[in-house]
């Protein structure tokens, strides 16, 4: 297809693509914010599984293995934030901000002790067509032809929904995240399902992270997630709390990321740099059109998010 | 699972727990057989919430024993009491506001599955409530529930849970006295089938109609144990607050200073509520200097609109306003307290006080822009201590530092200080919003006291109050509010508890019609 028929079936294909990180790390930090624990260590996260997915899956010439390393590191890194958030009660602002940040100092310190900036990455995830899916008309060739870790990202959104809203353990984590309290008195421990789930968003992190690495763009640079774990964090806004609509809203993003290489292709005259400004722009545009009228009972964020539980507190 | 009726279920030895500051329970021996009801009467403060809290695991006891049937048991988590049998229905709601019905009855209960059936749930709920004549829709989020029927849930959500010991936190607290009567109903009906159900009240009239047996607290200690009928009210009272103290409401003096002209006058108020439904939907209402006008009603029917119209808080989307004659329909906050209204609000420690502010700067919020307290842009802070330390004493407010946060005082003192800043400016009106809410019977007899005294100066008097024997013993006039709207003015001889028990249910009462 050619003209803006073909211009839009690859912005829809690139969005799916670009959508695929960007959803995986606000999938968990969904699950996360729903046990009521605010992570914004998305960034640094997101940062070693890319890092450490890219280098063990060259150092053992193995994608499983290079995603399975990415979401260990990821959950592994994100347990400092459960540490220091839910077992000591830290501000959990605070403690993510400096996850993020040791993030990125680290991942960088590990790229260039391994001198990963030099390797070319030995596999990548390639596009695999779906039978039948991939010849429909259009939205075959922009949909079903991705990689593998792309499909997974929106599947593991309807999983996510699944756990959250049919599950017992669903009911344990939004219970919580909206009441603590409640949740004590009936019998849930409040730091086991925080630890899980920060431990969950933390390996979504990574696996989103290894997904730049290893499926998007494969090769490593420092900082190469370029604010993708924070924009993965206000997905989760934009999405109120819900996989669903945060699948949508990672089209959404992922399309603003595409447009600046194809705007680029097809030649115009806005600066580059202002093309790359697009998705973060389009961000706080998003976020200012649809936050504000959140009003009611039924939607926005759980109730105790952000705050530490203490169960012997006389008021 | 249940064993005969009479045999003991709960025995408490010896319990002991401190909270920084005080012994909250010093000792306290209780026990509790199956198939009765057993009240724990008690001031606030007296140590019930705290005794039930360590037999429903959330607070770990520093000494003491408890023996469930003779055997010792280790209570170290909600969870433990839970698989034990027992289970508490807290004074503050324990429900989780955005799920169902359903799904806060799933949290927690024995045998769900990993992935369960939500209409299987739905199912169990509706059943058990039916049994028990309980009336709930399973599908609907709590938030959307009364006060009543949220309590109904927690009921329900303890009996699925299959407790043989209920603990019921001061749940008439918040009801209507229709509602209360059915909850009695169904608490006998709890206690015939073998279990043993936990009172805790200090509403003197309703423990003496529930209760089989009654224990009464007082500062941390257990200082009596009666069978049915063996006090009155009026025993039961001397034996809670200790002492000779009898809790005495100041009366009505008849012809003391004859009502005079209209102070606060509405017409046709209406006001959107903050979820944008109509909160007050036509509310016409006089009150005149020198009365004390009462409205009664369950919280959450328009009071808390009608006391942010009053303020200047909520703009009226209809109707008129006016304060000693002038207009306030539009009018700001500060217009209307320089107006002369003086508002002790519903919410203390929100909208009454700022809580992380110590009691000096809480004292002075409503005059830090006069003299002597402003120079310019500068706070004269010696003027500010020595005014505080004033009416400190006046008032009586027990702050151990008067520049600590209030929010580290009781409810008693924190209210104490309200009072204090609201009448310091001998106001022409006087707003009381729920005022004695959670003080014990000293502190809430202090206040309506200070009510009664500002009518004696001439002030009109609004006072809205869930508790309905204290608007009628101080109100000169009243009115019920249902939905949105009051019912006609009545005069407290004409409003027994019955008719103010229909209106507040929604029911037209004889002779008076509907709200």
């Amino acid at each position: 297809m050619d003209g803006w028929p073909g211009f839009l079936q690859s912005v829809l294909a690139a969005a799916a693509a670009q959508g695929a990180p960007l959803l995986l790390v606000a999938l968990g930090e969904i699950i996360c914010e729903r046990a009521g624990v605010l992570n914004l260590g998305a960034e640094g996260m997101m940062l070693m599984g890319a890092v450490c997915g890219f280098a063990a899956c060259n150092a053992g010439s193995s994608l499983p293995a290079g995603a399975a390393a990415a979401m260990l590191v990821g959950g592994a890194f994100s347990l400092v934030h459960a540490l220091l958030s839910v077992t000591f009660r830290a501000n959990q602002i605070v403690s993510g901000l400096a996850l993020s940040i040791l993030g990125l100092g680290l991942s960088s310190f590990i790229g260039e002790r391994l001198d990963l900036v030099m390797q070319p990455a030995a596999m990548s995830f390639g596009p695999i067509p779906i039978p039948f899916a991939s010849r429909i008309p259009f939205l075959g060739e922009a949909l079903f032809r991705q990689g593998v870790l792309t499909y997974l990202a929106y599947a593991l959104a309807a999983a996510a929904w699944f756990m959250l809203f049919r599950t017992r353990l669903g009911l344990r984590i939004r219970s919580v995240g909206e009441s603590p309290l409640t949740a004590d008195a009936m019998g849930v421990s409040v730091p086991a399902v925080r630890w899980l789930c920060v431990g969950i968003g933390g390996v979504m992190a990574g696996l989103g992270g290894a997904c730049l690495s290893l499926s998007l763009s494969p090769g490593w640079k420092e900082q190469m997630t370029a604010g993708r774990g924070w924009v993965a964090i206000a997905l989760v806004i934009f999405g109120n709390w819900h996989p669903g609509k945060a699948a949508l809203g990672a089209l959404l993003f992922g399309a603003l990321y595409s447009l600046d290489t194809r705007l680029q292709a097809r030649g115009t005259v806005v600066p580059v740099q202002f093309l790359q400004m697009v998705p973060y722009l389009g961000t706080i545009a998003f976020l200012a059109a649809t936050q504000g009228k959140a009003e009611g009972r039924g939607v926005g964020a759980p109730e105790a998010l952000a705050r530490p539980y203490i169960r012997e507190e006389k008021e | 699972m249940i064993d005969a009726v009479g045999g003991p279920a709960v025995r408490m030895l010896g319990i002991r727990k401190r909270f920084p500051g005080v012994a909250a329970n010093d000792g306290v021996d209780l026990d509790v057989r199956r198939g009765e009801i057993h009240t724990l009467l008690g001031e606030n403060g007296a140590g019930k919430s705290t005794l039930m809290n360590i037999l429903s695991g959330l607070y770990r006891p520093d000494a003491g024993e408890i023996l469930l049937d003779g055997r010792r048991a280790e209570i170290g988590s909600p969870r433990d009491a839970i698989e034990l049998g027992i289970g508490m229905v807290y004074q503050h709601s324990m429900l989780i506001p955005r799920h169902t019905v359903a799904e806060n009855a799933a949290l927690g209960m024995p045998g769900l599955p990993a992935v369960y059936r939500a209409r299987d749930v739905e199912a169990r709920v509706e059943e058990t409530a039916a049994r028990y004549g309980l009336d709930l829709d399973p599908r609907a989020p709590v938030w959307q529930l009364s006060v009543g029927e949220q309590q109904r849930v927690e009921i329900v959500k303890m009996l699925l849970r299959r407790v043989d010991v209920l603990i019921l936190d001061e749940p008439t607290a918040v009801l209507a006295p229709a509602e209360a009567g059915a909850l009695f109903d169904t608490m006998r009906a709890l206690a015939a089938e073998g279990r043993a159900v936990i009172f805790i009240s200090h509403k003197l009239g309703e423990v003496m109609e529930v209760s089989d047996r009654i224990s009464v607290l007082r500062k941390g200690k257990r200082v009596a144990l009666l069978e049915r009928g063996e006090e009155d009210e009026r025993g039961l009272a001397r034996l809670m607050v200790g002492g000779g103290f009898a809790p005495a409401r100041p009366a009505r003096a008849p012809g003391q200073g004859a009502p005079g002209a209209a102070v606060i006058e509405l017409a046709g108020i209406e006001a959107a509520g903050a979820r944008g439904a109509p909160a007050l939907r036509g509310v016409d209402l006089v009150v005149r200097g020198g009365e004390i006008f009462g409205i009664a009603g369950i919280s959450g029917n328009g009071q808390k609109e009608l006391e942010e119209v009053l303020t200047g808080l909520r703009r009226p989307s209809r109707g008129s306003y006016t304060l000693l004659g002038k207009s306030m329909t539009r009018a700001s906050p500060r217009e209307i307290i320089a107006r002369g209204l003086s508002c002790i609000p519903g919410d203390r420690g929100g909208v009454g006080t700022a809580a992380g502010l110590g009691a000096v700067d809480n004292l002075i919020l409503k005059n830090y822009r006069l003299p002597p307290f402003a120079r310019g842009a500068l706070l004269n802070e010696r003027a500010a201590a020595e005014w505080a330390r004033g009416l400190i004493d006046r008032y009586g407010i027990s702050v151990p530092d008067p520049r600590g946060p209030v929010r580290l005082l009781s409810g008693g003192n924190l209210q104490k200080i309200i009072l204090a800043r609201e009448l310091s400016s001998s106001p022409r009106a006087l707003l009381a919003v729920h005022p004695t809410r959670g003080l014990d019977v000293g502190a809430a007899d202090g206040v309506l006291r200070a009510l009664s005294a500002m009518r004696g100066y001439g002030a009109a008097v609004l006072l809205i109050s869930e508790d309905v024997e204290e608007v009628r013993a101080v109100s000169d006039r009243l009115a019920v509010m249902h939905r949105g709207r009051l019912s006609r003015a009545m005069a407290p001889e004409e409003a027994d508890l019955d008719t103010l028990g229909l209106l507040m249910t929604g029911q037209p009462a004889p002779g008076l019609g509907g709200v």
